[in-house]
């Protein structure tokens, strides 16, 4: 069951550490399981003791129309953001893996780097170049924000998938007499079609939970997240836990089926 | 390498570089030029004048506020790493390949609940009043102010960074040549020692880069130090979002920003050089 060797083990130092792990976990899901209760919570301070179960947080934002115009601009635009970053990152990960061409590491670079910038930075740097441009302060603008720092998770999931992929396959196809395209249709995106489904609900979940960059360039046109910043401004607010508890149903359903998709066909070996 | 120049190829290559070209790589630029933008009557004008550079530079709660947020994401970075490793490494060498897969499934969770949820929900534990204050008065202590610290500031970053430093030590240790650490154990050399001379050095790229990424994330997120650290001390992405959201002081947002970009850079370079640094520590 266990890899070590028996040397070294002392059942108490391995139970230190097992409880160690607890604890890491424990600090970790704190806050998400403490919005989870209190956004049940009747209080209007949520504190302990705990008042009785209610839904009446739900209720109330659930009757504020600005919640539902922000849900509207987040599902809107996470669905276009989505598309829009799958179709882009299969194309790069299609591209590292078919070709060896000068500056290939750059490009990679290109594709990959977006999201290790502090998003207040692109935040910044998109709404003074987005606004010179007169494109800044509506959907478009956040849509072509989120894109920039979606599609790499979408090109690293479909990349991983065509790893997987016997490489003699599509030259199989070429044999066979079929054009390129032909091979793209019937070989290459049937082999990665869970990937790119994986991708595609990945980067709407990443669009729903993104605020920061999203806060900087929406304008009026404030997303779900942009709305529950401002709420955090203003007082204390167990509407908070509710929208939170719903967007986090929401981006965990994607997640979940994503995961269902990636690990339907095939082991999923990670090989680079 | 010519016939790779077809429309088929770039059909599939262009259109993440057209994308990435415009709207990351110009916007990055484009703060350059921004930066020697002057503003007057409320309104930008373009041109080439190094007024803010020396304005910003020349204020000192700007490098105040540039070494408390240095300071504050290497103190974050160091601790969540130290915090992390035990639990990373208990979980690569102490737990069954079944416990494993759902100890990284739920580590992955935090990646998908709102970060803001969660600050807000760490107010709801630290406030005056909170649960921490609560049940500590059950023992008869306190109230403590916890809200509005600099500690509150660092529960935040670890929130946001630990998920991740946890699942990047992991994949590093998982991956160190086990009978490597049987020689050891044979040789008769320590568990702490073992810990010391040969795990951390077989995973210390991973680790490294999972420190620098822990560092890039509190670097630049606001959300802790406004709404757990109560804005004070003011670090540099507080400065740029107060200095963009009032006014049209952009250019000035654009040096800090700038600023901060090249911090990254060399902090990014050198963390690197030091992973993959020959075997002496």
């Amino acid at each position: 069951m266990n890899p070590e060797n028996e040397l070294n083990r002392s059942p108490l130092i391995d139970g230190a550490l097992k409880l160690y792990v607890l604890l890491a976990y424990l600090f970790v899901f704190a806050p998400i399981l403490a919005s989870f209760v209190f956004s049940f919570n009747s209080d209007r301070f949520p504190s302990i003791p705990l008042g009785h179960f209610s839904t009446e947080w739900y209720r109330a934002v659930a009757s504020d129309p600005l919640v539902w115009d922000g849900l509207r601009n987040t599902l809107l635009i996470g669905a276009v953001v989505g598309i829009v970053s799958t179709a882009l990152g299969f194309g790069a990960a299609y591209t590292d893996y078919r070709y060896r061409f000068f500056g290939k590491q750059v490009y990679l670079a290109l594709a990959l780097l977006p999201p290790t910038i502090p998003v207040v930075i692109m935040g910044l740097a998109m709404l003074a170049y987005l606004s010179r441009i007169n494109l800044s302060g509506n959907a478009l603008s956040v849509i072509i924000a989120h894109v920039v720092i979606c599609s790499p998770f979408a090109m690293a999931v479909i990349r991983l998938r065509l790893s997987q992929m016997d490489p003699s396959l599509e030259p199989a196809a070429w044999n066979l007499g079929a054009s390129e395209w032909a091979a793209m249709r019937h070989v290459i995106i049937p082999f990665t079609r869970p990937a790119i489904l994986g991708a595609l609900f990945i980067t709407m979940a990443v669009s729903f939970d993104e605020f920061a960059i999203a806060w900087f360039v929406s304008g009026l046109n404030e997303t779900l997240p942009v709305k529950v910043l401002g709420f955090l401004q203003g007082q204390v607010s167990p509407r908070i836990n509710a929208i939170g508890t719903f967007v986090f149903i929401t981006s965990m359903t994607l997640v979940i089926l994503a995961q269902l998709l990636l690990s339907g066909r095939g082991p999923a070996t990670d090989k680079e | 390498m010519r016939r790779h120049i077809s429309l088929y190829g770039l059909t599939f290559s262009l259109p993440l570089l057209i994308w990435q070209l415009l709207f990351f790589v110009f916007p990055l630029f484009f703060l350059i030029a921004l930066s020697f933008w002057t503003v007057r009557n409320f309104r930008m004008e373009p041109g080439f004048d190094t007024v803010n550079w020396v304005t910003m530079y020349g204020r000192p709660i700007f490098w105040q506020a540039y070494g408390t947020t240095l300071a504050l994401a290497a103190a974050a970075a160091v601790l969540t790493s130290a915090l992390a490793f035990p639990c990373a490494y208990a979980i690569a060498f102490k737990l069954s390949p079944a416990v494993q897969r759902w100890a990284v499934f739920l580590m992955v969770i935090p990646f998908f609940t709102s970060y803001l949820v969660r600050v807000y929900s760490w107010q709801v534990f630290l406030s005056d009043a909170g649960i921490i204050n609560v049940m500590l008065g059950w023992l008869g202590l306190g109230p403590f102010r916890l809200l509005n610290t600099v500690g509150a500031t660092m529960i935040g970053y670890l929130t946001l960074s630990l998920p991740l430093v946890i699942l990047l030590q992991l994949f590093s240790l998982i991956f160190v040549d086990r009978t490597l650490i049987e020689a050891a154990h044979n040789m008769r050399c320590g568990r702490l020692r073992t810990v010391f001379a040969v795990v951390i050095p077989s995973a210390r790229v991973g680790l490294v880069i999972a420190a620098l990424f822990s560092f890039i994330l509190c670097f630049g997120d606001f959300v802790s130090p406004i709404y757990l650290g109560g804005g004070d001390p003011t670090t540099l992405s507080i400065l740029i979002t107060d200095t963009t959201k009032s006014g049209q002081q952009w250019p000035r947002a654009a040096v800090i920003a700038l600023t901060m970009i090249a911090t990254l850079l060399v902090i990014a370079f050198l963390s690197v050089r030091f992973a993959y640094k020959g075997r002496e520590k």
